[in-house]
């Protein structure tokens, strides 16, 4: 009998969802490419290059980069950029910081008795229970009333006053960040060949050594993991970051959202296409990775 | 002895050093935030949207439809405004969820059974639209169901070729539309974790099954899905909270027309300026998502496959 023998009915379905999948991503993608700018009907794509885009009865006829034309707009828009600028800040920053306390919190909860241990572990579980429009508001109501107690009790004058910004937002992001760094690098350490390290400390390495040479390296790969997941994460925030971003600290995605209530021009379809180009790579490349170990 | 003496001795201050960091963050920044939150539903709002601690239960009294101002024998000041509110946002996790199974199991069970060789492609096609960004995808079902938009084109064409005199569809800023959007969304969340749990069923299962005389239809209520079970549980649980709370799909796709009780929190923190009401929303917003998933798992058991997921 063949194993991988499935109904029709089966293969019917499963290509329909597919097509579900897909469909609204390819029509997105498509209208990027369109040469009309309200953007309402695909009104074909623009084939003429000229030094200076031509525009006809909202047509755009011809463009220094053709069919690229939204996508040259794109990297022309302040905005865009400054938001891309910010969302990258956010992720680098928060990513280092909740992998390495994230880690190290993995290694207490997993190798040491302490007396918080049941209360950090249980914690480490709130972002996943609990919605996260709940989080975002609790930290944005703990961060105004903190903030407005310190700025009236240091009598802080207009700039100086502390208000939400990049900081509010980085340090939410590692909140976040931190239960999924912990609790994969555990599950890394769970299934660890403890003989390894007590064959390094028989041969006379101390402590440190034998986490330096032989612990650590056993658990790259955990760390990395958990490391690219919290970058995925904080690109990808919308709500958490959409509570605590003040004047000046606007990402990708909360500029984005911003702009789908205002006009829409096939740029904001350009900026998309992007999105999905990186991520297609960056999946792409993981996965990839990931063949080759197993 | 010095202190670092004592502290290399010492396991159990080690231990707690090394997560003092993440305890510090979780609690800072997770449980105090939780806390102020319930503290501050019982609290009022000053004419300036200034918070007033006191305690009150006006929050949750209006929450239930009540006017706290009006004597509440009378029944006249009843409004059952939020109330509907919460039962929308339930309903419509509700239908999200079982619509999701129902698309998800299929597709997961083909990838499950397909070729090792072919397994990574079919996954990777599952995995573009789980990491391309929430406000794309919602956007993409924008630009679907406008009443300009791409479906009511096809839709006119087609009409067109068999002479139908064709209307545009309102299908924007509907409760469908929510719903589709919301099912877009979280689609993937279930396929992954069916996949985990259906791909572990040994082939000899089935091989057994066949052999014992069992149907394709008794061999997939008698093997596959009891053993598939734990996959849907925990899928259930990645779509049904975050549905609950999610204020961005009805906010795009429903327009004023669909109001959840995620965006009834997110206009009072932003357009309203009451955050003692919103709070209590919010809190009663956590507390019936943590009853579902409690009797839910309690019923099913929790899965490991979310963390797989």
């Amino acid at each position: 009998m063949n194993p991988y023998r499935r109904s029709p009915a089966i293969i019917l379905a499963s290509s329909l969802v597919y097509l579900f999948l897909y469909a609204p991503i390819f029509v997105l993608i498509l209208y990027s490419f369109n040469a009309s700018r309200t953007n309402i009907i695909f009104a074909g794509f623009i084939t003429n290059f000229e030094p200076r885009p031509t525009l006809q009865a909202g047509l755009v006829t011809a463009s220094p980069c053709g069919p690229f034309h939204w996508f040259c707009e794109l990297s022309h828009n302040r905005e865009v950029m400054s938001a891309a600028r910010n969302t990258l800040t956010i992720a680098v920053i928060s990513t280092i910081v909740s992998t390495v306390i994230g880690t190290m919190a993995a290694l207490a909860l997993q190798r040491y008795e302490f007396k918080l241990k049941p209360f950090t572990q249980v914690s480490l579980y709130i972002p996943i229970v609990i919605p996260e429009i709940v989080m975002g508001i609790g930290i944005l109501t703990l961060f105004s009333q903190l903030f407005g107690v310190l700025n009236e009790a240091l009598k802080l004058q207009a700039d100086s006053r502390l208000t939400l910004g990049l900081g509010t937002v980085i340090v939410s992001h590692i909140a976040f960040s931190i239960p999924f760094v912990t609790l994969i690098v555990q599950a890394r350490l769970q299934g660890f060949d403890k003989s390894f390290e007590e064959a390094a400390m028989d041969l006379g390495a101390n402590e440190w050594t034998t986490f330096r040479r032989v612990t650590f390296p056993m658990l790259l790969p955990g760390i990395l993991s958990g490391c690219l997941l919290a970058f995925t994460l904080s690109l990808d925030d919308f709500v958490i970051t959409f509570f605590t971003n003040g004047p000046g600290s606007t990402t990708l995605p909360i500029y984005l959202y911003g702009l789908l209530r205002r006009i829409i021009t096939p740029q904001v379809n350009a900026l998309s296409t992007v999105w999905i180009a990186i991520v297609f790579v960056a999946v792409l490349l993981i996965q990839q990775s990931q063949n080759r170990k197993v | 002895m010095s202190m670092l003496q004592k502290l290399r001795e010492n396991r159990s201050s080690q231990g707690t050093l090394l997560a003092l960091p993440t305890t510090f963050w979780m609690v800072a920044l997770l449980v105090l935030p939780l806390l102020l939150t319930t503290v501050i539903s019982f609290g009022k709002r000053s004419p300036d949207g200034e918070v007033i601690y006191t305690f009150t239960l006006n929050n949750y009294i209006r929450l239930a439809g009540f006017d706290p101002n009006c004597p509440p024998a009378d029944g006249t000041c009843f409004n059952p405004l939020y109330l509907q509110i919460l039962g929308r946002s339930l309903s419509l996790a509700f239908n999200t969820t079982v619509l999701v199974i129902l698309m998800a199991y299929p597709l997961a069970y083909f990838i499950a059974r397909s070729h090792p060789r072919k397994r990574n492609t079919y996954l990777f096609l599952v995995l573009i639209p789980l990491w391309t960004n929430f406000v794309i995808r919602v956007y993409a079902w924008m630009m679907l169901l406008r009443k300009e938009g791409v479906i009511n084109n096809l839709l006119g064409l087609l009409a067109g070729w068999i002479g139908y005199d064709f209307k545009p569809l309102e299908m924007l800023y509907t409760q469908g539309a929510v719903l589709v959007g919301m099912v877009y969304e979280f689609l993937p969340f279930m396929i992954l974790p069916i996949f985990t749990s259906l791909e572990k069923i040994d082939n000899s299962l089935y091989e057994a099954a066949a052999d014992l005389g069992a149907n394709p239809i008794r061999t997939f209520r008698r093997v596959t899905l009891p053993l598939s079970l734990p996959g849907v549980v925990a899928g259930t649980i990645l779509v049904f909270i975050p549905v609950m709370g999610t204020f961005i799909v009805s906010d795009i796709l429903g327009g004023r027309q669909v109001i959840l009780v995620g965006n009834l929190i997110q206009r009072q923190f932003l357009d309203a300026r009451d955050p003692t009401f919103g709070s209590a929303a919010s809190l009663i917003l956590m507390i019936m998502t943590l009853v579902v998933t409690y009797f839910y798992t309690r019923k099913f058991g929790f899965g490991e496959e979310i963390v797989a997921a």
